[in-house]
């Protein structure tokens, strides 16, 4: 065990202001449970799942209310006891709609657990990943893909590193920063089945050196662990806690490209993720509540709050003492990749890590001005893409074009759109532009 | 005479002379020789290369005409009697066809609907409609930010104060702003048909009033006055476009104005 | 039904949705106060023609940048500031008695016809002040080569103390270069009049130390980077350094190339404008490479007709912009190295 500057650092990136102080010293406080949660039945990648409940029905907080629909899905539990009211169409965060279990709770505290797995060290690597699989584990960091299908990598892809993403690059958003203080061990235990299951030689805890007691708390809990496992300090910078920048800022690798993180042996594991593995091995606990920052400069009092998956965001303001006075921007995320929502009806869920509300003097409107080339995006772009370029072929529908120079491989970031004078929506384009090569491949194959 | 002038002369003739000589040799023995009814059927059709047909332009749909079978009635701008004339060309039976036309199944223009959120965006509806779900209060109405009237040939779709609306007059239903259109409310219609329901809302009556003041409401008023051409689908009033639709009755008494001459 | 007020409603867009507070104004005003120093040296040079020729030039400028946006029908267009830039680069690049309608019509050239006909901001292939200078050059080729009397030559050995000159230093090397004369020796007092700026010249490019103040400043907002500026002096200064190894006796010494004629200003000032040069670093020292090359050629070949070719040069490398962007991609990120 030990802690190491990280030898090499991704070239692009930005240093945007990160109004972290707002609630990274607020501790992490159980939201008192709504009196209405509506629990999406898509909280993660892949195809919805299927409601096993119906209206009228009785359910306990941990009961399995939506199966594993295909390969890519995940199950969805009730994150309290209570009677189902409805299942209806809701609005998401990202802006479409889903299916949704509406349940109110009744304050029952009486849980449905699955099995403990208490001597995980010994246990098959079949039963662990059944187990983070029954209890309905995704990524936690926002894409939401499911842990048990990332923990299987096939045989000829051997992982030989376990990357443990603490790095929350995300200005404002401090939930993976509060996790990592308050439950270290929690995270360690987690981190250890994780690398059990892969059967991965190193382990490495990455955290940005912004956080310097993040950094101490992830020493101190990993102290006498055996193996090679080090606390590997990233430099501040955006986009550190992108999956491919991030292997590369630890291990010196680049995914190549098209490629998934175990082509080059890693696999990378949001802290928050971590934590929801030992829940679900060590307690038999499902994924059904996380901790969600609710923050900005138009709440009250910004908080890190332990709330369950299917809380409105009205909810969660309401616990934050109310808005202080009117948020121009509601963004569920953070600033720099979060969606802006239109309505505070809208419910989290396994993947939300951040509520963000923004007064009218904190954000900046996109304008259709010209590119004037300066180039700043082309070197703020961590993918090492011309993103003023790309843009500029899209707005003109050059799709052709926008491809053959790598259109494919932006990342969403949003370093471009930051820096970019001319206040260009680049992020937008490149949305719009993917959205079409999509549609046109899919139309090929048709 | 200047020997400068003589000498540049004959070298640019002489230039062009064998060029001449190679072009003409290269038409002669490489020319690729096509089937001569491609270039007949070619001129039969209206030569405006829109594309609605599914081939890329109105040459590429003579060659699959000729030379893959394909059928003889699918240029819309050219309508029935493009159809019969390839039709008697090529000595089959004639395909009828019925002469469509696009129509934006949405009448809630910005007067009538609310908006739900201040789009800041690209001015573009499929980007209007990833951000957020879009901007207007109804989730099934027209956006109003244009991708179909950009999209459209002949700029028979325009857009005023929030709604794209088709100019019967001017649409040869080439069909390219249906699929263009993220909401999938632009659809073919028979041209002669002139009562439609211009909403796609699928909602209950109760929800659509709260955003929209004309959209429809599941009354049922309509369908009790249209001898069976509109029937309700689920919540929604829809025009059967196989059945005759001449009265203007349904319009009369359509409390919302949903249902409409075009 | 009445529409909410738009006030009420939550604003939805892409991200990101914070910014670094940049802007186009915000450069066009950094390039403005940059040139400041220059401006206050040419109006000491050069009196009040400095101040006629960039007043004349930045209001034809502006009035016909509005005029072309309103004829158009395009949204916005004076209060980017581009165009005061352009019509004050555009008069520090002209010679100091110039008739004022001329100048008024290489401002209405570099503005309709090198920048809005393109499309305004961001779509002119060339730089449009130097378009506007090269138009002017072409079409009032006496004028722009006329410069007032001045007695900068005095301190060069071997002229008497009452020689005057009615040339640019440039002006005068090309011809002792065309006659087949040896140059007189550049000296070190002399060194430091071109330093200062107490030479013939366009009224903006003659002080060397007022122009490099500006410079520090657009180099410390970050608006330029170093690249340009740097390949294209270091190509300059190579240049020079190997002709004067070959030939003492008739070639300008380095350091007075460096600061005679319109380099300075022309590489730090418009081989530096974003528009229409490179975005790439490596893009940007080829750029640098090839206008430094192309200067000297124009400057030292003895058959040329110009004395000065800072201008031609960066408007040839202008053209080669989108080809140097093609060729100097970024590698993409997991693709081979």
């Amino acid at each position: 065990m030990q802690t190491t500057p990280s030898p090499f650092t991704f070239s692009g990136g930005i240093h945007p202001s990160y109004n972290k102080e707002l609630c990274s010293g607020a501790p992490i406080r159980e939201l008192p449970m709504p009196a209405r949660l509506v629990v999406p039945l898509s909280q993660h990648l892949g195809a919805p799942a299927k409601p096993l409940v119906n209206v009228g029905d009785t359910v306990k907080a941990g009961q399995l209310i939506a199966e594993q629909n295909g390969f890519i899905s995940a199950p969805v539990h009730a994150p309290a006891g209570g009677k189902v009211a409805a299942i209806e169409e809701t609005l998401t965060a990202a802006g479409r709609t889903c299916a949704a279990i509406v349940i109110e709770p009744d304050g029952s505290q009486e849980w449905e657990l699955l099995p403990r797995i208490a001597d995980w060290r010994t246990a098959d690597k079949k039963d662990l990943l059944a187990q983070i699989g029954a209890a309905g584990v995704v990524g936690m960091g926002g894409a939401g893909f499911p842990t048990r299908i990332k923990l299987s990598p096939p045989a000829d892809k051997p992982i030989d590193t376990v990357i443990l993403n603490g790095a929350e690059c995300e200005p404002y958003l401090t939930s993976d920063h509060r996790m990592m203080l308050e439950f270290a061990r929690e995270i360690r235990v987690g981190a250890e089945i994780i690398r059990q299951i892969l059967g991965a030689k190193s382990l490495r805890i990455a955290i940005e050196d912004n956080k310097p007691d993040a950094i101490a708390a992830m020493e101190q809990a990993f102290q006498g662990i055996d193996g090679d496992v080090a606390v590997t300090v990233l430099r501040t910078s955006y986009p550190q806690g992108s999956e491919k920048q991030q292997i590369y800022s630890v291990t010196g690798r680049e995914v190549p490209r098209g490629g998934l993180p175990m082509d080059v042996g890693c696999v990378v594991e949001n802290v928050s993720t971590a934590y929801a593995v030992y829940d679900a091995v060590a307690n038999g606990r499902p994924l059904v509540r996380r901790v969600i920052s609710v923050t900005g400069d138009a709440v009250q009092q910004p908080s890190n709050l332990l709330a369950p998956a299917g809380t409105l965001y009205s909810d969660l303001v309401a616990a934050c003492g109310g808005l202080r006075g009117k948020p121009a921007k509601v963004i569920s995320g953070g600033p720099m990749m979060g969606f802006t929502v239109s309505t505070l009806n809208v419910p989290t869920g396994k993947t939300a890590s951040g509520l963000l509300l923004l007064s009218a003097g904190k954000i900046s409107s996109y304008t259709s001005q010209a590119c004037i080339s300066c180039g700043r995006c082309v070197d703020a772009c961590p993918m090492g893409l011309n993103p003023s370029e790309l843009s500029q072929c899209i707005e003109a529908d050059d799709i052709e074009s926008a491809e053959q120079i790598a259109l494919m491989d932006c990342v969403e970031c949003g370093c471009c759109a930051y820096v970019c004078p001319a206040h260009r929506p680049m992020v937008h384009h490149m949305r719009r532009g993917k959205a079409l090569v999509m549609a046109k491949r899919s139309a090929a194959k048709k | 005479m200047d020997p400068i002038i003589l000498q540049s002369t004959l070298w640019i003739g002489g230039i062009g002379l064998f060029s001449a000589v190679a072009l003409a040799v290269a038409d002669k023995y490489l020319s690729i020789p096509e089937d001569p009814r491609v270039g007949s059927v070619l001129a039969l059709l209206p030569g405006i290369n829109c594309g609605g047909c599914g081939y890329a332009g109105c040459a590429d749909y003579a060659r699959g005409i000729v030379l893959h079978g394909a059928e003889g009635n699918l240029c819309a701008p050219g309508g029935a009697a493009c159809a019969h004339a390839i039709a008697s060309f090529l000595g089959v039976a004639p395909v009828e066809v019925e002469k469509r036309t696009a129509l934006v199944l949405c009448c809630g223009d910005d007067t009538e609907t609310i908006r739900r959120s201040a789009y800041n965006g690209i001015n573009e509806c499929a980007a209007a409609q990833a951000t957020a779900g879009g901007d207007k209060g109804c989730t099934y109405g027209c956006l109003g930010y244009g991708t179909c009237a950009r999209i459209c040939p002949v700029s028979a779709i325009t857009v005023a104060n929030g709604l794209a609306r088709v100019d019967k007059s001017l649409c040869i239903a080439c069909g390219k702003c249906i699929p263009a259109c993220p909401r999938k409310i632009i659809k073919f219609v028979p041209a002669a048909a002139t009562v439609h329901v211009l909403c796609c809302s699928k909602d209950k009556g109760p929800a659509v009033k709260k955003v929209c003041g004309t959209g429809c409401i599941a009354c049922r008023m309509c369908t009790k006055v249209a001898d069976g051409a509109i029937n309700m689908d689920g919540f929604l009033a829809v025009v059967d476009y196989s059945k005759p639709l001449t009265s203007e009755k349904p319009i009369e008494v359509c409390p919302t104005h949903c249902i409409r001459k075009a | 039904m009445k529409p909410e007020s738009p006030s009420d409603l939550y604003i939805v867009s892409s991200s990101p949705h914070t910014h670094s507070g940049e802007s186009v104004e915000r450069i066009m005003l950094d390039v403005l106060i940059a040139l400041a120093p220059a401006f206050l040296a040419a109006c000491w040079f050069f009196r009040l023609e400095a101040l006629r020729l960039t007043f004349v030039c930045v209001a034809a400028c502006l009035l016909t940048e509005w005029l072309c946006r309103k004829a158009m029908g395009r949204a916005r267009a004076i209060s980017d500031l581009s165009a005061t830039v352009t019509g004050v680069l555009l008069a520090f690049n002209l010679p100091p008695a110039l008739p004022t309608w001329m100048a008024v019509a290489g401002s209405v050239f570099s503005i309709a016809i090198a920048k809005q006909v393109f499309g305004g901001l961001g779509y002119n292939p060339f730089n449009p002040a130097l378009a506007g200078r090269a138009f002017m050059l072409i079409s009032f080729t006496g004028a722009m080569t006329t410069w007032s009397q001045s007695t900068w030559l005095q301190k060069i050995a071997g002229a008497g103390a009452d020689a005057v000159t009615t040339a640019t230093p440039l002006g005068f090397a090309k011809e002792a270069l065309k006659s087949g004369q040896a140059l007189p020796v550049f000296n070190t007092g002399l060194l430091s009049d071109f330093f200062i700026g107490n030479m013939n010249g366009c009224i903006g490019e003659t002080s060397a130390l007022a122009l490099l103040l500006g410079a520090a400043y657009l180099l410390y907002r970050k608006v330029i980077t170093w690249h340009i500026p740097a390949a294209y002096l270091l190509t300059v200064l190579a240049y020079a350094v190997i002709l004067s190894l070959a030939s003492p006796a008739t070639a300008i010494p380095p350091l007075f190339h460096l600061l005679s004629g319109g380099l300075i200003l022309g590489a730090f000032f418009m081989a530096t404008d974003m528009v229409t040069t490179p975005v790439t670093r490596r893009g940007m020292l080829i750029f640098g490479i090839g206008c430094g090359i192309i200067t000297m050629v124009i400057r030292t070949v003895k058959t040329g007709a110009y004395p000065e070719g800072v201008s031609f040069a960066i408007l040839i490398m202008n053209a080669f912009t989108p080809l140097i962007n093609r060729a100097t991609r970024n590698r993409v990120f997991g693709t081979k190295k």
